[in-house]
C-alpha cells in the first residue's frame, strides 16, 4: 500500500453530534416519550435457582390501570440460532432469559411483565403476581457447578467437545487449541512457572440502564425505539423471538449511554412488544440500576490455570493452560476467545490451551469489550512476570524476545499481516516512563494484550446536496464518536470540509444492513463502507464533468477536491464538488453514493501498558499514579477520540483488577447491585492516563484503519496485578485486589512494603 | 392521593407543575417538564448524571423530593448555555472530546459548573474529588479533567 497523504483524516474537529450532548438535547433510550404510552415493570425472581410451579396473574391483572400481563407461557419457544456480533446466539435461551419458562435460573431472572397507565401503577402490580417457587441449591462457582454432585440447571445440556460425554451437564462445552509437542517442549524449558488465578464477574457498567419504547399496530407492524448497538441486531431478535416476521419490526435507535457489548442481547424490547400488541397501546421499559446488575450480562468470573516454560535466555518453549468460563445461566461464554487470545502476542512452538464453558446460577453473561481476553491475558502476563524475574531479566526484553510479527502463525491458525507488537513494546522501552524512579510504596508492571477485532456487514450511502455539502448515513449507532470519523473520511474522499458532511445513524428501514457497532468494527469495517460510498460520489460527479465537457467519463482526472478535465479539452476548468452540485438538475439530477460489503478478517490489535501503583501498607488500599498505554491503532481517523477509547478501555480495565466485583451471598443473592458498593473508578482514584498511538497501517482497510476500541481492556489487569507484585513483593493470583484482599495477604506475610522489597524490574529504579 | 401544586424558578423561568409527594426532581424535570437532558444513571445519588444546582448547590435530583423545590432556584443542563452561546466548560469538552457516548456529560457540566461557580481556581487534585460523584465509563476522565482545567485557564487569562 502506497502511503498516502491525508488532508482531513487525523485531525480533531468537534464531533456533530456534539453539541446535542452538551447542552442535555440528545435523547437516549429514556428519552423519548408517544401519546397514551403504558409503562412497563418486571417481575423477577428472588432466588437464584428454582422451579416455578405456578404463577398466578389475576390480582395484578385486576389491579387499577393494568392493561396487559404476560408470562413465559406467552414467549413461543423456538431452537433457532442468529449470527449475532462476534458469534451465533441460541434464540431458545434468548427467549427464557427474556422471562422464564420452567426455572428461575439466577437472581433477578425475569419471570412476568406488566404494563400499566403509570410506573408506578405497573411496579405496584408486579408485586401482586403470586409466583410459588421450589427453591434448588445454587451453583455458583465452576468448582461446585463441575462437581459429580452438583446440581444441574439444564436437564437437556451435554457437553459439546468433551469425548465420552453423555446425560445432563453444567459443562457446556470443551474447546482446546495446540501446537507442537507438550512434553518436550517443557523438557527444553530451565524455569517453569505455574499458577492458577481467579477473576470476579464484572459488569460492562454503561450509565444508561436499558430502555425502549415500543409500540404494536392493528397491521401487525411493530416500531422500537431503544438504546442498542444494533438496531438489526433488536430487529431479528426481536422476530425470531416472536415468530414475527423482521419485515413487520421498524427499530429506530436512540442515542446509546454506553454499552461495551452489553447492549446487543435484548432484554425488553420483546417484552414491551408483547405487551403492546397485548393492551394495544405503546409501552415504555425502563430498567433500574438494580435490574441492569441483576439481570444483563456481566462477564464471566473465571478460574484459570496457567504453566509456561523458558529457556535461560528468556525463549518460551511452551505454554499449558485449562481456562473455566463461568457462562451465567445459558452456555455461551467467552471461553474460546480467551483460549484464541491467551497466547496471541508470542511465538511460542508448543502448548495446549483447554477451554471451558460452565453455567451458574449468576445472570447469562453478555459481550464485554474484549470478550474473554483480559481474564486469560491476566494469567498469562503474570505468569510471564514470575518468569521475567526468575530470570533476573527486563519483563519488556523477554516479551520482545518473544513477540510476535509479521509472517507468524497466531495461536488459533492464521499468518499476523503486518503487526505493530514489537514496534509498541520498543516504544515503552523508550519512553521515559519506564525508566522513570518509584516513589515510597510503589511498584511497576508491565503487560501487553490482543484483541481480534472483526470486520463483518456494513452498510453506507452519502448524499450530495445540491450546495456541495454532504450526508452520510449508516446503521451503526454512535458510542464513542464514530459519526465525525465517518464524516472525516467522506470530506476526506471528496475534498470538502468535514463541518459540510452531516453524519447520521438510521432506522432498520432506511439504512442498508449493517452488523452491530461492537468487535472495534465501526471505524474498520462501516468505514471502508462509507469510503466506498464517498468514492462512487465522486464517481458519478466525474461523470457529470464528463457531460458538462462532452468527454469519455474515464477521461475525467480528480485533483484536490475538484474534477479535471482532459488535457487539450476547450473551455474546460476543473470543477469543484460545489461547482458541481449546483448543476447537478441539468446533469442528471441528485447523487447518491452507496456501498455495502462484507469484511471477512479485520486486522488484530496489540496494546502494551506500563502501571506504576503506590499501596498503602495499612490499609491495603492501592492507587494507580501512573499510567502509559502503547498502542498500534493503524490509523488514527480522529485521533482524540482514539486516545478517548484507549483511556476508556483503561479505566474500566484497572477497576476490574482494583475493585470491581459481583458479591454473592451463600444463597446466591447478589448483595452489591449498585454503584455505591459496586465501585467503578471515578475521577479522584484515576491518575491521567497517557497514549501511545502507534500507526503501523492495518493492508486490508484503504486509510490502514485496524479496531481501536476493545484491546485497551487487555493489558490493565495484569499490569496492575505486576505492579502490585513489584510494590508488595506478593504474587495476587486473585482479582480484584480490593484493600481487604491485600491487607490480609500483607499480614499474611508479614512483608515490608517499600520500593525495593521486590526482585526489582531489572533494577530499574 | 392528589397531586401537589409546586412553584418555582427553573432555568430562570417561573415554573409552575404538578407531581406526586413521593416524586423525585429527577422525575419531575424529565416527566412533567420535559426536561429530558438531567439524566438517570441509578436512582440512587451514587452516578451523578442527574445533577442539578439547587439555590447555588450541587445535589443529585434523584435524592431531591419534587416538592421540596417550592419557592427555589434549580438550574438544570438546559440553563447552562446562555441564548445561543454556549458555556465555557460546553465549549471546551466538545474541544477535548471530553465526552463519548455522553450519557454523563449534563451531569459533568452541572457539576463542572457548580465548582467554578464556588471555586473559580481549582487544582486538578480538587477537580477530581469534587467530580468524583460523577460516574464516567467511557473515557477514563482523562480529558473531562483536561477541559475543567482548560476552562479555568482560559477564564484566568480572560480576566487578566
Amino acid at each position: 500500500m502506497s502511503p498516502r497523504t491525508f488532508t482531513q483524516v487525523g485531525t480533531r474537529p468537534i464531533r456533530h453530534d456534539g453539541v446535542d450532548k452538551v447542552t442535555g438535547r440528545a435523547n437516549y433510550g429514556a428519552d423519548f416519550t408517544l401519546p397514551g404510552m403504558l409503562h412497563g415493570a418486571v417481575l423477577r425472581s428472588p432466588y437464584a435457582h428454582a422451579r416455578i410451579v405456578s404463577i398466578d396473574t389475576t390480582a395484578a391483572e385486576a389491579a387499577p390501570g393494568v392493561k396487559a400481563v404476560i408470562t413465559g407461557a406467552d414467549i413461543p419457544e423456538t431452537n433457532a440460532k442468529l449470527m449475532l456480533g462476534e458469534g451465533a446466539i441460541d434464540l431458545h435461551d434468548v427467549g427464557d432469559n427474556l422471562l422464564a419458562h420452567g426455572k428461575a435460573l439466577y437472581n433477578g431472572h425475569a419471570v412476568a411483565a406488566v404494563a400499566a397507565v403509570t410506573a408506578d401503577a405497573a411496579r405496584s402490580a408486579a408485586a401482586l403476581i403470586k409466583v410459588v417457587y421450589e427453591v434448588l441449591e445454587p451453583v455458583l462457582s465452576v468448582d461446585r457447578a463441575m462437581a459429580a454432585d452438583a446440581p444441574i440447571l439444564h436437564d437437556n445440556m451435554a457437553t459439546k467437545g468433551q469425548p465420552g460425554a453423555n446425560g445432563p451437564s453444567n459443562l457446556a462445552s470443551r474447546m482446546e487449541l495446540k501446537r507442537g509437542d507438550l512434553t518436550r517442549g517443557f523438557a527444553d524449558a530451565d524455569v517453569v512457572v505455574e499458577r492458577e488465578f481467579r477473576t470476579a464477574t464484572v459488569h460492562q457498567g454503561y450509565i444508561e440502564p436499558h430502555a425502549c419504547v415500543a409500540r404494536y399496530g392493528e397491521d401487525g407492524r411493530a416500531i422500537v425505539w431503544c438504546s442498542t448497538q444494533g438496531p438489526f441486531a433488536v430487529r431479528d431478535q426481536c422476530a425470531a423471538i416472536l415468530s414475527m416476521d423482521p419485515a413487520n419490526i421498524k427499530v429506530i435507535p436512540s442515542e446509546i449511554g454506553g454499552g461495551f457489548g452489553g447492549k446487543i442481547v435484548v432484554y425488553l424490547e420483546p417484552l414491551a412488544i408483547m405487551l403492546s400488541r397485548k393492551a394495544q397501546r405503546p409501552v415504555k421499559m425502563v430498567m433500574t440500576r438494580d435490574e441492569v446488575f441483576r439481570a444483563t450480562g456481566p462477564t464471566s468470573g473465571t478460574k484459570i490455570r496457567m504453566k509456561i516454560g523458558a529457556k535461560k535466555d528468556g525463549t518460551i518453549v511452551a505454554a499449558d493452560g485449562s481456562l473455566y468460563y463461568e457462562a451465567g445461566a445459558y452456555r455461551g461464554s467467552p471461553a474460546g476467545a480467551g483460549m484464541m487470545c491467551a497466547l496471541a502476542p508470542y511465538r511460542i512452538p508448543n502448548f495446549l490451551i483447554e477451554a471451558f464453558d460452565i453455567v451458574v446460577n449468576k445472570p447469562k453473561v453478555a459481550a464485554y469489550r474484549a470478550p474473554g481476553s483480559p481474564m486469560a491475558s491476566f494469567a498469562v502476563e503474570s505468569v510471564l512476570d514470575e518468569i521475567a524475574r526468575q530470570l533476573k531479566t527486563d519483563p519488556i526484553d523477554l516479551r520482545l524476545k518473544n513477540a510476535a510479527s509479521e509472517g507468524d502463525l497466531a495461536p488459533y491458525g492464521p499468518p499476523y499481516g503486518p503487526i505493530g507488537l514489537k514496534d509498541i513494546l520498543e516504544a515503552a522501552r523508550k519512553h521515559p516512563h519506564w525508566t522513570s524512579p518509584l516513589g515510597k510504596n510503589q511498584g511497576r508492571g508491565i503487560a501487553c494484550g490482543f484483541w481480534f477485532n472483526a470486520g463483518m456487514n456494513s452498510s453506507a450511502s452519502v448524499t450530495l446536496n445540491m450546495d456541495g455539502s454532504a450526508a452520510v448515513v449508516t446503521g451503526n449507532p454512535d458510542i464513542g464518536g464514530t459519526r465525525v470519523a465517518q464524516a472525516l473520511m467522506v470530506a476526506e474522499e471528496l475534498g470538502i470540509p468535514v463541518e459540510r458532511v452531516r453524519p447520521g445513524v438510521a432506522d432498520t428501514d432506511s439504512s442498508g444492513f449493517t452488523d452491530v457497532t461492537g468487535g472495534s468494527r465501526v471505524c474498520y469495517a462501516t468505514g471502508m463502507a462509507v469510503i466506498k460510498a464517498a468514492e462512487d460520489v465522486r464517481e458519478q460527479l466525474k461523470a457529470r464533468a464528463a457531460t458538462i465537457w462532452k468527454v469519455d467519463p474515464s477521461a475525467v482526472g480528480w485533483e484536490d477536491g475538484r474534477a479535471t478535465p482532459p488535457a487539450g479539452t476547450e473551455k474546460a476548468e476543473p470543477l469543484s464538488v460545489a461547482d458541481l452540485a449546483a448543476k447537478l438538475s441539468h446533469t442528471g439530477g441528485p447523487i447518491i453514493g452507496r456501498a455495502s460489503l462484507y469484511a471477512p478478517m479485520a486486522g488484530p490489535a496489540f496494546g502494551a501498558h506500563i502501571c506504576d501503583l503506590e499501596v498503602d501498607p495499612e490499609t491495603g488500599r492501592s492507587r494507580v499514579v501512573r499510567y502509559t498505554a502503547f498502542q498500534d491503532v493503524g490509523k488514527a481517523v480522529h485521533p482524540s477520540f482514539v486516545e478517548g477509547q484507549i483511556q476508556g478501555g483503561v479505566a474500566q480495565g484497572i477497576g476490574w483488577a482494583l475493585n470491581e466485583e459481583y458479591v454473592y451471598d451463600r444463597n446466591g443473592i447478589m448483595e452489591n447491585a449498585g454503584f455505591l458498593d459496586y465501585r467503578m473508578p471515578v475521577a479522584s482514584d484515576l491518575p491521567m492516563i497517557e497514549t501511545v498511538v502507534l500507526e503501523v497501517a492495518n493492508p486490508l482497510h484503504p486509510y490502514g484503519v485496524r479496531g481501536v476500541g476493545e484491546v485497551p481492556i487487555v493489558p490493565p489487569l495484569a499490569a496492575v496485578a505486576n505492579a502490585m507484585r513489584d510494590a508488595t513483593g506478593l504474587r495476587f493470583t486473585e482479582l480484584p485486589l480490593s484493600p481487604p484482599r491485600v491487607l490480609a495477604a500483607l499480614e499474611r506475610e508479614h512483608e515490608p512494603v517499600g520500593a525495593g522489597t521486590g526482585a526489582g524490574q531489572g533494577g530499574r529504579r | 392521593m392528589s397531586k401537589l401544586h409546586i412553584r418555582s424558578t427553573i432555568n430562570g423561568e417561573e415554573t409552575e407543575f404538578l407531581c406526586e409527594p413521593h416524586e423525585s426532581l429527577l422525575e419531575a424535570l424529565r416527566n412533567e417538564l420535559g426536561l429530558t437532558g438531567t439524566k438517570e444513571g441509578c436512582a440512587t445519588g451514587d452516578c451523578g448524571a442527574c445533577s442539578v444546582i439547587l439555590d447555588g448547590r450541587l445535589v443529585p435530583s434523584c435524592l431531591v423530593l419534587a416538592a421540596e423545590v417550592q419557592a427555589r432556584t434549580v438550574t438544570t443542563i438546559e440553563g447552562v448555555a446562555t441564548g445561543d452561546a454556549l458555556h465555557p466548560l460546553q465549549q471546551k469538552f466538545l474541544e477535548h472530546a471530553a465526552l463519548q457516548c455522553g450519557i454523563c456529560t449534563p451531569g459533568f457540566i452541572v457539576a463542572a459548573k457548580a465548582l467554578l461557580d464556588r471555586h473559580p481556581n481549582p487544582t486538578e487534585v480538587e477537580a477530581r474529588f469534587w467530580l468524583a460523584g460523577n460516574l464516567c465509563r467511557c473515557t477514563g476522565y482523562d480529558k473531562v479533567i483536561k477541559a475543567v482545567l482548560d476552562t479555568v485557564a482560559e477564564t484566568r487569562k480572560a480576566a487578566v
